[in-house]
């Protein structure tokens, strides 16, 4: 369905009253991934790894340095600001809708960019889109601080599927919400995700959330993979010690795991530190993945156990 | 009861709302021992910032009425004076929204020096410097030489959120008070945070009031839990009385909708159908939890829920447990 190739995005840092390009940020520095249709793909990693430009770049919203995306074996034109069937949902239903524009303008906006609609046929497409995500369609006419959290990530679900795109890009779709909301969120996402037939990069820095969506899954590390794998390669059986400090972090519901679950991480920290040069090469960066199976790869060197 | 850090009996606080005042925090009664952490949980909106708040007296326009005393001291009737002795020294504070906590004009090691000068005024200025580089260090920060001479915009929210721990543990406070500590972070440097949360009571026996929507992060750190809804604690007890045995539909619902809770992928979660009214919507009589619980015949709610002592140290407001049950769970005695 969509297969990114070797993907760069390099920002340069500018100094000085000339604001001269000093050096690069690597945001996103050579990543591999495929995408089934109708699945859902996990990328996960801590702040700044990258994860948020790799989805904007997908959608072209961030200028690829070098690289190849490709959508259904075309190759996607990068150029091009937004493609229909490539949509996003922001990482904050707080900020990511216009607090001055009724729901119906903020939902109509892609088919008004896209399509040529009576304001009678717009009305009616947005009124089924509410109706989709469980919203009433008298809401149309509200403006989102009328809505619960909720509520608005479903306002920015329903107009990121008014195209019926094939693809979305979820960036952190939950994580500014409540356990109660998250899971009304996450259990409509799985819903329109059957009935549309949707596929999804689901980017989360939340890893129960994505052991809960996601197929396939790939840990980011300073722009690049550290590990990739199904859902199951990843969390019963981790390779890189990245992958493993990660996992081991995760709080536990069951307070009696307090203790295991310290001693385990100050373990895993140790191995960090101890093994990282097996890890990472001198300037700290993940070496390339190598498959050690034919859906898991690990970035190492040396022989995988 | 030597050990009793700060206790609040029937705490009120309300805000005015065009022109009435409306509780956000009603008949609050709690303790928080040394050596103690409380986590308080419930959903955006329940209250909890507006209790931190509270106890450190932070509010400008609120009306604050029952008791709040902190190592025997009465806070309700303390002098502006008094109070500014004691936020930041005795009492600390991680607010919830760091970027609003910090001075976007001021060096972000200056602010922490600030912090530190306001209550030690005789501190040497090498020790001062020192003082922040370890406080920056402890917090994760790699760069504190550099971050030292920045400012607030210039870091990433997660920095942001460590510098104001920093801030909040510099004067090494007897009680602290983390509202939302680790929800900016990831799981790794929140790990990191906790740690540090945990060594300030494990060294100083300081009690800490955790407030958090992170049930995972309850079950880690929690010796009790308190559980808010609509203004109200509806069930407060050990984190096992609670996490393991928890007996309010609300609680009952929080752990339910948690991603972890189920078995498969193929399995929906648990949704608590409904919002956390706004402060002018919240029942005052009977139950404010009523109107999510459809699928519990009206007759069998009780009519004035107050907390009960169920089992030493463990209170619940409701009794209708006994009769409760989730519509997927089947009937549960
Ligand atoms: N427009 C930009 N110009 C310069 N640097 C940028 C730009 N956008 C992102 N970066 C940098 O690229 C890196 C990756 O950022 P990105 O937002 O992709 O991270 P992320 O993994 O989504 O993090 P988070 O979990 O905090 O959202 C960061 O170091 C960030 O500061
Ligand atoms: N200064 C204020 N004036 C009026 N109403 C307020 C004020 N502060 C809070 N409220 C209201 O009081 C209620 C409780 O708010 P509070 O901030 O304590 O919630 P919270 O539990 O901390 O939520 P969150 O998890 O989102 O931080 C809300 O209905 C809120 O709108
Ligand atoms: S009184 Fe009824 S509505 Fe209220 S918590 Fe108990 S069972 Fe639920
Ligand atoms: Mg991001
Ligand atoms: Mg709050």
């Amino acid at each position: 369905m969509i297969e990114v190739k070797d993907l760069k995005v390099h920002f340069p840092i500018r100094k000085g009253f000339f604001r001269r390009v000093v050096g690069h940020v690597k945001a996103v520095d050579g990543i591999n991934l495929n995408i089934e249709a109708g699945k859902t793909y996990g990328l996960v990693g801590e702040s700044g790894s990258g994860k948020t430009t790799t989805g904007r770049s997908i959608i072209g919203l961030d200028h690829v340095t070098s690289g190849e995306i490709l959508f259904e074996g075309q190759k996607l034109d990068l150029r091009k600001k937004a493609s229909r069937d490539v949509q996003m949902i922001f990482q904050n239903p707080f900020s990511s809708l216009n607090p001055k524009r009724q729901v119906l303008d903020i939902v109509a906006e892609p088919l008004r960019n896209f399509e040529q609609l009576t304001p009678a046929q717009e009305l009616e497409r947005v009124q089924e889109l509410m109706s989709i995500v469980g919203l009433s369609p008298e809401s149309i006419y509200k403006y989102p601080h009328e809505f619960s959290g909720g509520q608005r990530q479903r306002i920015g679900i329903a107009r990121a599927i008014a195209l019926k795109p094939k693809l979305i890009i979820a960036d952190e779709p939950v994580s500014a919400l409540d356990v109660s909301v998250q899971a009304q969120v996450l259990n409509f996402m799985k819903e329109i995700q059957k009935e549309l037939g949707l596929t999804y990069l689901f980017i989360s820095h939340d890893l129960s959330v994505v052991r809960y969506m996601c197929d396939h899954i790939g840990i980011m590390y300073k722009g690049r993979f550290v590990e990739s794998g199904t859902a199951d390669d990843i969390f019963e059986n981790p390779q890189h010690i990245y992958t493993k400090r990660l996992l081991g972090a995760i709080p536990s519901t069951d307070p009696r795991k307090r203790d295991e679950l310290m001693a385990n991480r100050r373990k895993v920290n140790a191995e960090f530190e101890a093994l990282s040069k097996q890890y990472f090469d001198e300037t700290g960066l993940a070496y390339p993945l190598k498959k050690i199976s034919s859906t898991h790869a690990v970035a190492m060197l040396g022989e995988v156990k | 009861m030597a050990d009793v850090l700060l206790e609040l009996k029937n705490l009120k606080t309300s805000f005015r709302v065009k022109d009435d005042y409306f509780a956000a925090v009603d008949d609050v009664t709690l303790t928080v021992n040394k050596r103690e952490v409380l986590a308080v949980v419930g959903e955006s909106g329940c209250g909890k910032s507006a209790l931190a708040y509270s106890i450190m007296k932070l509010h400008t326009r609120a009306q604050v009425e029952g008791k709040i005393e902190f190592k025997g001291e009465d806070i309700v009737t303390a002098t502006p004076g008094r109070l500014t002795q004691l936020r930041g020294k005795e009492m600390g504070m991680i607010f919830q929204d760091s970027l609003s906590a910090l001075n976007p004009l001021i060096k972000i090691g200056d602010q922490i020096a600030e912090a530190i000068y306001l209550h030690d005024q005789k501190i040497s200025k090498s020790a001062l410097k020192a003082r922040v580089m370890e406080l920056l260090t402890q917090v994760g920060i790699h760069r504190a030489e550099s971050v030292y001479i920045q400012y607030p915009h210039q870091l990433s929210g997660g920095m942001r959120q460590r510098v104001v721990i920093a801030m909040a543990i510099a004067n090494s406070p007897d009680l602290l008070i983390a509202d939302e500590p680790t929800t900016a972070l990831d799981v790794t440097i929140q790990a990191q945070i906790l740690d540090l949360i945990r060594k300030l009571r494990d060294d100083l026996d300081a009690g800490v009031i955790l407030i958090t929507h992170d049930l995972g992060v309850v079950a880690e750190m929690a010796d009790r839990v308190a559980v808010m809804y609509a203004g109200q604690i509806v069930e407060i007890g050990t984190v096992y009385d609670v996490m393991e045995n928890p007996r309010h539909p609300y609680t009952r619902s929080l752990l339910h909708s948690m991603p972890s809770a189920i078995a498969s992928k193929d399995e929906k979660l648990h949704v608590i159908e409904g919002v956390v009214p706004s402060l002018p919507l919240i029942p005052r009589v009977g139950c404010r939890f009523k109107d999510r619980m459809d699928w519990i015949p009206e007759s069998a709610h009780e009519a004035h829920p107050t907390l009960k002592e169920i089992t030493p140290g463990h209170f619940v407001r409701c009794s209708c447990y006994q009769h409760f049950h989730f519509p997927e769970e089947g009937v549960n005695a």
